[in-house]
């Protein structure tokens, strides 16, 4: 009920903005003129979180923000599609609020950024003039480092599923293809990655399909980690409380090499067959941060100036999300791209003003991973600027992970993403 | 000796004026950190709690219980204790000025 109503203001907001366009485009009285052109690449947590706020606080700015794909699709929550817990229509979202709060949106793919002439150029040949740019463009994967791993996630032998979407729905299909007492192995690349505690609990919600309807299978938790490295105690005490028999987890296990079809896992000492095969590919900052030169930190992430976002390499490019290189003990989160998404509005705002930009910003992280379908564990921390670093720090004394899984973060974990859902695409 | 006066104060005014709208610009900016659970005015969804509308010595009573531990929570003592006292006091002051529903 409320969300209907929701929508139908929004609807009422976005002709209201379009009229309002149309008269300022014959006389430019009525709105007074555009702050300036601010072009969004990526509609990801990070990218949609800029462009709404974009508009909520800096009201005359014109938003466009470019996107792939048609819609927003969450990696969070999308480990209990893999489960069988939820469906792909529970983490799928459309970007109509964002075209209601005035965000022009258009799906296609950018072809090249020309930072020096400040414009964005898409594959269908338009150009976007902007005067500043923000790149929220994600990871994409670095297969070259593990033998056959290309070929075998390019003909769909392994999936990762490591990009909500296809992906899980693949990796869904071959879970549900599996035979009882089937092999499922799922490798963990070294740090960094997307979202630490994340594969571990694909680790859980895989092993909660296969307790309940194919006990005699088996989990192998390849991990080219040392440890756990996220949420580590309780997640040892869900491996051993609720899938002990089931779910094996063995540290120091880099995946080499993919062969036999994507059936056959060769580790450094040992070679593991599995019906199933998951892999968790190495990553970096997406293509477009690559081609754009914003790749400046270990040939694989992006510098920002903490204060703005704004990129080290490139200046008038603010970067967001997992795509930077991280300030210490910052997670590569879709809840962090948010707070990004934040710090840069507000920054580029008071930029295109003329004004001195926040010397005090503050972001902070929430993370929720379903050990069960119903029992939760989170881990959460603050970060504060400290202008004498130049960088972010976890306030001491603060942030922490749950005292043991329950089932009221269980609630607590979907209403998160809801909330976070809104608070990015209105 | 009134005119004078008079000089002097308006630059004060407008010093203060400047401070109010960094502080509201600032106290926004913290409210927003807290927007992605509790909704990005303050009316959240689900299990989490609105902000917006509530008093802000109830939030701000709320906050120093998480701190203490009077008031048993599973997230919010840890997140609590990130803020300084000032910034909790802008973000309290933030949701209390939004209308309690949309």
């Amino acid at each position: 009920m409320t969300h209907q109503t929701f929508n139908r203001r929004q609807w009422l907001a976005a002709g209201a903005a379009l009229a309002a366009g149309g008269l300022s485009a014959c006389a430019g009285v009525t709105g007074g003129p555009s702050l300036g052109r601010v072009v969004v690449v990526g509609g990801g947590f990070g990218g949609a979180t800029a462009a709404r706020y974009l508009k909520l606080w800096g009201g005359s700015i014109d938003v466009t923000l470019v996107e792939r794909n048609p819609t927003f699709i969450s990696c969070p929550i999308s480990n209990l599609v893999v489960g069988g817990h939820k469906q792909m229509a529970d983490i799928t979202r459309g970007y109509e609020g964002l075209v209601a709060a005035g965000v022009k949106v258009i799906q296609g793919e950018v072809s090249a950024i020309d930072s020096a002439g400040k414009s964005v150029r898409l594959a269908d040949g338009r150009t976007l003039p902007y005067d500043r740019l923000v790149v929220s463009p994600g990871i994409d994967f670095m297969p070259e480092q593990v033998g056959g791993l290309k070929a075998a996630l390019d003909s769909g032998q392994v999936a990762h599923s490591w990009k909500a979407g296809p992906q899980t729905v693949a990796l869904r299909r071959q879970l549900e293809a599996m035979p009882d007492g089937g092999v499922f192995a799922l490798s963990i690349p070294k740090v960094p990655y997307r979202c630490p505690p994340g594969p571990y609990e694909r680790a859980c919600m895989v092993a909660s399909y296969l307790k309940q309807y194919k006990p005699k299978s088996k989990v192998l938790v390849l991990d080219a980690n040392p440890e756990i490295q996220s949420k580590k105690a309780l997640f040892e005490k869900a491996f051993s409380q609720h899938y002990a028999g089931l779910l094996e987890y063995r540290a120091n296990s880099e995946l080499k090499e993919v062969s036999n079809g994507g059936k056959l896992a060769k580790l450094e000492f040992e070679d593991i067959k599995a019906d199933v095969l998951n892999v968790v590919p190495p990553q970096r900052a997406a293509d477009i941060a690559v081609a754009a030169g914003l790749v400046n930190m270990n040939q694989r992430w992006v510098g920002v100036n903490w204060q703005t976002m704004e990129s080290t390499a490139v200046p008038g490019v603010h970067v967001l999300g997992d795509a930077t290189f991280p300030a210490p003990l910052m997670p590569k989160s879709g809840h962090m791209a948010n707070q990004h998404a934040k710090v840069a509005a507000a920054a580029i705002i008071q930029l295109l003003r003329g004004e001195a930009v926040n010397p005090t910003p503050v972001v902070m992280n929430t993370c929720y991973s379903f050990v069960t379908a119903r029992d939760v564990i989170h881990v959460a921390s603050v970060h504060q600027y400290i202008e004498a670093e130049k960088t972010f720090k976890t306030v001491a004394g603060s942030g922490g992970v749950s005292a043991a899984a329950n089932q009221i973060e269980g609630k607590y974990a979907l209403s998160w993403a809801d909330n976070i859902w809104s608070d990015a695409l209105g | 000796m009134r005119s004078r006066h008079l000089l002097l104060a308006l630059p004060l005014a407008a010093a203060a004026a400047g401070g109010h709208a960094q502080d509201a610009t600032l106290a926004r900016n913290l409210a927003a950190t807290c927007a992605n659970c509790h909704g990005t005015t303050g009316v959240a969804k689900g299990e989490m709690k609105s902000l917006a509308g509530r008093p802000a010595d109830e939030l701000l009573k709320l906050v120093a219980d998480f701190k203490s531990g009077a008031q048993p929570a599973t997230i919010m003592h840890q997140i609590a204790k990130g803020y300084t006292d000032d910034q909790m006091r802008l973000i309290a002051g933030f949701y209390a000025a939004q209308p309690a529903k949309r």
